[in-house]
């Protein structure tokens, strides 16, 4: 994926995985002209019922500038930044998987005729999207998810057909949330793959990495400059300080067999005394794919819709198999949770579950942190 | 059943809301209409027909001992017998009098109280006669009325979700108002039914249809507290509209007990 470039001149500087240009901030709109003429609808960051939400944006006026975020367990609150930063903040409630793994989807529609049932596939024909502002846990989560759906046997065409529309444009953090630790999980903040474009936010403008055709493609369509050595430094001092402002860790060494030897573990009992079973931590995880799968009939009970929608292992009925449940407590239902995302995921598709963004920790009502969790799990062994 | 099944449709103690939705749900109504024969519904209709009845709908709570033998009634005339909406699931707002003076309301409330012959308690449907299915919700959500209406016919299970509020309120994409704006909401206790439509607004969930499978509501109550609300608001949350479901009753009791052990 990556791209032949004649050799840029300056000396000395990081060495960047791919050739890098500088776009001064006035001539950042052209960016949104440019995705609009090579028909992409552009999905991006931007404030609804406080908080930066990811949505359909139609000009940099709809980006959260001068806006940030402040995260603990259980709590988000938007903040005035003392700069007009575009991209000033961390992960929200939202995660692109909403785009790629549709909330709410037609599979398949039956019609009864005189001859009997006729089935099909439901019509999908999804727009291109922009995605704008996605951060290096989140290209990582992407990752992920293309390794679920596509990556295996069974071709997800749902999500296979809205991610081969996408175009990506990443955004290196130069801050992070006390939430944050993609460092633990090796996800970020820097982003390295996976990404169409990369931005790192200066004072007065972005520098622009372009890493494949198709985002060179934008590239040169827009007002460039070559990129400075002071610009350089100042971006690599941006990112620097995300890595530094990352306080939340999460020790993984062996934790697969680490959560596997210790599921009769109290801490089981003590977290289940806390957790809600409301589903929201794994609603806002950007890897979390479960789903259900329902038939909705007219009255006439002649046009039928088979529809998927997002489910959850904290949902009581998500176990349900004739006869009944199978996790019926909220402890079998938290435990089977994290042990999926952090252990048996490894041997499901050969990557942890986690990328370390914060989401789970942030929009749990009652603000339960899973690193805190297998920590006091580890206290404990061996 | 032979011929068409025969609907009835009662009310008891409420405030015809539930079967409001009903007759809202016109469209889909008319569909059904040509299914069933509708034997009792007053507020549709004035032709009233005796039982039996395969199905009823009964709307509100037990409030008065003529209500106590008319149930009683109703459930001897009837096949399948479904409660809708917060009063007959749970006895309503007017289960507020279950922790007051009823006497003293009606003393203060009517210029002759002697006239009045009440209970001192508003109970649900339950509470009194054995129910085949409860619809939840203040009030009812008319499309989960439709789908019960239908397996009824079908004789099938009804297909109504036990899950939080939360999952709704996240599938449509909703900010979630307890994390970013330190609202109290009951989503995380409350079940699903009505697409989380108050979150959507900014406002936490007030449990219209009552407590969800297996909620935990200590946990959120102390969150609530953690955030800064006093018990007093606390308990006023949880005695609303299913406050007399036995999960909210528990909790609202034992905050309550926690408080006056204090004073
Ligand atoms: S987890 Fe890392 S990459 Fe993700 S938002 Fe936080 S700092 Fe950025
Ligand atoms: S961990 Fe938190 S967000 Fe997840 S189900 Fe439990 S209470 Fe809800
Ligand atoms: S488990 Fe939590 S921290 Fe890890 S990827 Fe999911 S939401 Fe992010
Ligand atoms: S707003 Fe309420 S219902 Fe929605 S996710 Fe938050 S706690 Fe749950």
């Amino acid at each position: 994926m990556t791209l032949k470039e004649e050799n840029h001149s300056e000396e000395n500087l990081p060495a960047t995985p791919h050739h890098e240009v500088f776009v001064a901030i006035d001539g950042f709109a052209l960016l949104f002209d440019v995705l609009k003429s090579s028909g992409f609808q552009i999905v991006g960051p931007t404030i609804d019922q406080d908080a930066i939400v990811y949505d359909q944006i139609d000009s940099v006026d709809d980006l959260p500038k001068g806006w940030t975020d402040v995260q603990k367990p259980g709590l988000y609150r938007l903040n005035q930044r003392n700069d007009d930063k575009l991209f000033g903040y961390n992960v929200g409630p939202h995660s692109w998987k909403k785009y790629l793994f549709p909330p709410n989807v037609a599979l398949s529609i039956g019609k009864k005729n005189e001859d009997g049932w006729e089935f099909q596939e439901a019509p999908d024909d999804p727009p291109k999207l922009a995605f704008l502002g996605v951060r290096a846990c989140e290209l990582a989560a992407i990752r992920i998810q293309d390794r679920v759906f596509v990556g295996g046997d069974y071709v997800d065409s749902t999500y296979q057909k809205r991610r081969q529309r996408i175009l990506i444009i990443a955004v290196n953090c130069t801050q992070a949330a006390e939430t944050c630790f993609c460092t633990s999980m090796d996800t970020g903040p820097r982003c390295t793959d996976g990404f169409d474009l990369a931005l790192t936010e200066l004072d007065d403008g972005f520098l622009v990495e372009a890493s494949t055709p198709e985002g060179k493609a934008i590239v040169d369509q827009l007002i460039t400059l070559e990129v400075t050595r002071k610009q350089q430094q100042s971006a690599e001092l941006a990112r620097q300080n995300a890595v530094d402002q990352i306080k939340k860790r999460m020790d993984t060494t062996e934790i697969r067999d680490l959560l596997m030897s210790n599921l009769e573990h109290a801490r089981w009992d003590e977290v289940a005394s806390r957790c809600l079973s409301c589903t929201n931590c794994t609603m806002v995880c950007p890897t979390c794919f479960c789903s259900s799968v329902e038939e909705v009939s007219d009255l006439a009970g002649e046009n039928v819709e088979r529809r998927r929608q997002w489910d959850s292992c904290f949902n009581l009925e998500f176990s349900y198999m004739n006869g009944g449940v199978v996790r019926d407590s909220t402890r079998s239902r938290y435990r089977q949770w994290m042990t999926h995302k952090l252990a048996t995921w490894i041997d499901q598709f050969g990557t942890s579950g986690c990328v370390g963004c914060g989401r789970c920790i942030s929009w749990c009502p009652v603000g339960i942190d899973l690193t805190e969790e297998v920590a006091a799990i580890r206290k404990d062994a061996p | 059943m032979s011929g068409k099944p025969r609907l009835g449709v009662f009310k008891f103690a409420s405030c015809d809301g539930c079967q409001l939705s009903l007759l809202a749900a016109e469209d889909q109504l008319l569909g059904v209409a040509d299914t069933v024969e509708i034997a009792y519904f007053l507020e549709a209709t004035s032709r009233i027909q005796p039982g039996p009845y395969d199905i009823a709908l009964i709307e509100g709570s037990i409030t008065t001992q003529h209500d106590v033998e008319r149930i009683k009634q109703i459930r001897a005339d009837t096949h399948f017998l479904v409660t809708i909406g917060a009063c007959a699931t749970s006895g309503g707002i007017q289960a507020l009098r279950n922790w007051s003076d009823c006497d003293e309301f009606v003393s203060s409330v009517y210029a002759t109280p002697d006239y009045i012959s009440t209970l001192a308690t508003s109970t649900a449907i339950a509470d009194h006669v054995k129910v085949d299915f409860e619809l939840r919700g203040c009030p009812i959500n008319q499309y989960q009325l439709i789908e019960v209406i239908q397996s009824v016919l079908a004789g099938r299970r009804p297909r109504t979700p036990v899950h939080s509020v939360c999952l709704d309120c996240k599938r449509r994409g909703t900010v979630c108002v307890m994390v970013a704006q330190g609202t109290a909401c009951l989503g995380p206790v409350t079940q699903a039914g009505c697409n989380a439509i108050c979150p959507e607004y900014n406002r936490g969930c007030y449990g219209c249809f009552g407590p969800a499978a297996q909620p935990n509501l200590v946990s959120l109550t102390d969150q609530f507290s953690a955030n800064g609300m006093p018990r007093e608001q606390i308990v006023n949350n949880l005695r609303s509209f299913n406050g007399n479901s036995p999960e909210f009753r528990v909790e609202s009791d034992r905050i309550q007990a926690e408080q006056d052990g204090e004073q």
